[in-house]
């Protein structure tokens, strides 16, 4: 008996604990800046154009294979009268977040820092109806950095 | 009280089959049985495993090293730390690196807080196959809440971490890491306080699993088990004592044994690891030095020399073992997982026949699979 009572007497303690849970949908937990939703392009604010040159690299390294990149070459360039000094840049980029196993490795094979992990809270409610509509293309993946809302976090 | 024995005799039965599973909510994943049962006892169990069946071995043969990683995080996702350290481990012997101290001391930490987390997971669930609906298992996954925010810190996620790298580590954990470990700790002790409380002194769940599912510590060895479930049965054999890996042979902790082999023994013996992993995490957190986290000189892509390595590390199901054979390159030519609740699961049929239907279920929780190990 005595230890059925103690077993009551914890539940009780509940009573005077501070709640763990949250009411989600309406109040989001903080995340912290490492968090690792789906990996996004990055936007060179300082020329207006994505970081990423299409070099392939992460495409190549993806272990699930849900990237697809096309390059091109960069109509911005110097020699062409423009401002940047990407000769190459990206001209189609896909990302399947349905078949992304979100293992941060495209970010690490990454030289010109272009990809990220989203690490807000837009990165993790993608909820859709269609699987096809997780095929993220390039206009999608640049939003979210291009609109500003992306904490900086870069892994040593 | 009616013996099963006693029933047997006064009334004439016929043998039922019965289908548990794969959608059953005590089978822990998708885990089938079927049990020919003669009035409420078993006679029978055949398991049916393979539902989950991935195919993470061959996955892992198309891949190189670092893309392994993920994959093992699969496998194993109550104790993701814990199947990567084998894992990466098996790469690190094969090219024969020496990983800095840093790092071997942070993956003792989070392998020891993966055991505590996954170990509350096991007292949560099992508890509600015992029929303490809900309330163990909110409790219990308080604790393995606090200690996945943690993880999600310092790995960015909050089951798949992929965070080790042979060679070391990812990246460095967070600037107040000692700090939070000595957070979650605290909360580890509450939780285990709490636990005890529930259930290991509670008497309606000592008579409901007192003496269910026993086997003997030779029937286990037999059966290839490993870990808690192995020790509970009094055999001495935890791989941390018997071949100290990281750090082990420099940290003092006990490995609790049981003494009778059964469900309810299984259970308290996993309470009492709790209570020594956090003694170990203590440990390894006064020694953690600052230093690096990789070595210096790490190739882009890691390519291993021929040769063949089985590792095996005390995982909180028991031995998790990684067979690599490499043909040079680099990409694994072979590699197979060692996986504890398979083992495990084959000593069901002796635990489980002669006993009650409902005991079934209590000492399939009381293995505590995962069946993403089991079918990998
Ligand atoms: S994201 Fe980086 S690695 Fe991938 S194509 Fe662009 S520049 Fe290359
Ligand atoms: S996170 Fe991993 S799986 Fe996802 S796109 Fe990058 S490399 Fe591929």
């Amino acid at each position: 008996m005595r230890g059925i009572a103690k077993s009551m007497l914890t539940t009780l303690s509940a009573f005077t604990r501070r709640p763990v849970t949250r009411e989600y949908p309406e109040r989001h937990r903080p995340i912290p800046e490492r968090d690792r939703a789906f990996p996004i392009l990055l936007w060179d604010q300082g020329i207006d154009e994505p970081f990423c040159t299409g070099c392939h690299a992460c495409e190549r390294a993806c272990p699930v294979e849900c990237m697809t990149v096309l390059m091109k070459d960069n109509p911005r360039h110097t020699s062409q009268g423009g401002n940047s000094s990407r000769r190459k840049i990206i001209d189609k980029f896909w990302i399947d977040y349905g078949r992304c196993m979100r293992c941060n490795i495209c970010v690490e094979v990454c030289n010109f820092d272009a990809i990220a992990m989203n690490n807000t809270w837009q990165g993790h409610e993608l909820s859709v109806y269609d699987r096809s509509d997780l095929v993220m293309d390039l206009p999608q993946l640049l939003s979210q950095h291009r609109q500003g809302n992306l904490k900086e976090w870069v892994a040593e | 009280m009616v013996t099963p024995r006693a029933l047997e005799h006064e009334f004439e039965t016929q043998d039922l089959m019965i289908n548990m599973g794969p959608q059953h909510p005590s089978t822990h994943g998708v885990f089938r049985m079927v049990l020919t049962i003669d009035g409420e006892v078993v006679r029978d169990v055949v398991p049916y495993v393979g539902y989950m069946h991935r195919g993470a071995e061959k996955l892992c043969e198309t891949m190189d090293y670092r893309q392994g990683i993920g994959y093992m995080d699969r496998t194993e996702y109550l104790a993701n730390f814990n199947a990567e350290l084998s894992y990466v481990m098996a790469v690190e012997k094969l090219l024969d690196i020496d990983v800095p101290e840093r790092a071997q001391w942070i993956r003792m930490i989070l392998c020891e807080l993966n055991r505590i987390s996954s170990h509350f997971m096991f007292t949560g669930a099992f508890g509600t196959d015992v029929g303490v609906f809900g309330t163990a298992f909110t409790y219990s996954f308080i604790q393995r809440e606090i200690v996945q925010d943690l993880f999600e810190e310092i790995t960015g996620d909050r089951l798949m971490y992929a965070y080790f790298r042979p060679g070391g580590l990812a990246w460095e954990v967070t600037d107040n890491f000692v700090a939070r470990v000595h957070e979650v700790l605290a909360d580890m002790r509450q939780g285990v306080i709490d636990i005890d409380g529930l259930l290991t002194h509670n008497e309606i769940f000592v008579a409901r699993t007192k003496g269910v599912g026993y086997i003997s510590g030779q029937d286990a060895i037999d059966y290839g088990m490993s870990g808690p479930a192995l020790r509970a049965s009094g055999v001495d054999l935890d791989i941390r004592k018997a071949e100290p890996y990281l750090y082990y042979d420099q940290i003092d902790f006990d490995v609790p044994l049981g003494e009778h082999g059964d469900v309810y023994d299984r259970f308290v013996l996993r309470v009492e690891e709790i209570r020594q992993s956090i003694r170990i995490v203590e440990q390894c957190i006064e020694r953690l030095q600052p230093g690096p986290i990789q070595p210096e000189r790490m190739p882009r892509m890691l390519r291993t020399p021929p040769g063949e390595v089985y590792i095996r590390t005390e995982a909180p199901r028991g031995e998790y073992g990684i067979y690599l054979v490499s043909k040079g390159g680099n990409r694994p030519y072979r590699l197979k997982i060692r996986s504890a609740c398979l083992s495990n699961l084959q000593a069901l049929k002796h635990m489980t026949v002669g006993q009650y239907v409902a005991d079934a279920v209590i000492v399939l929780g009381s293995i505590d699979i995962v069946l993403c190990e089991v079918d990998r």
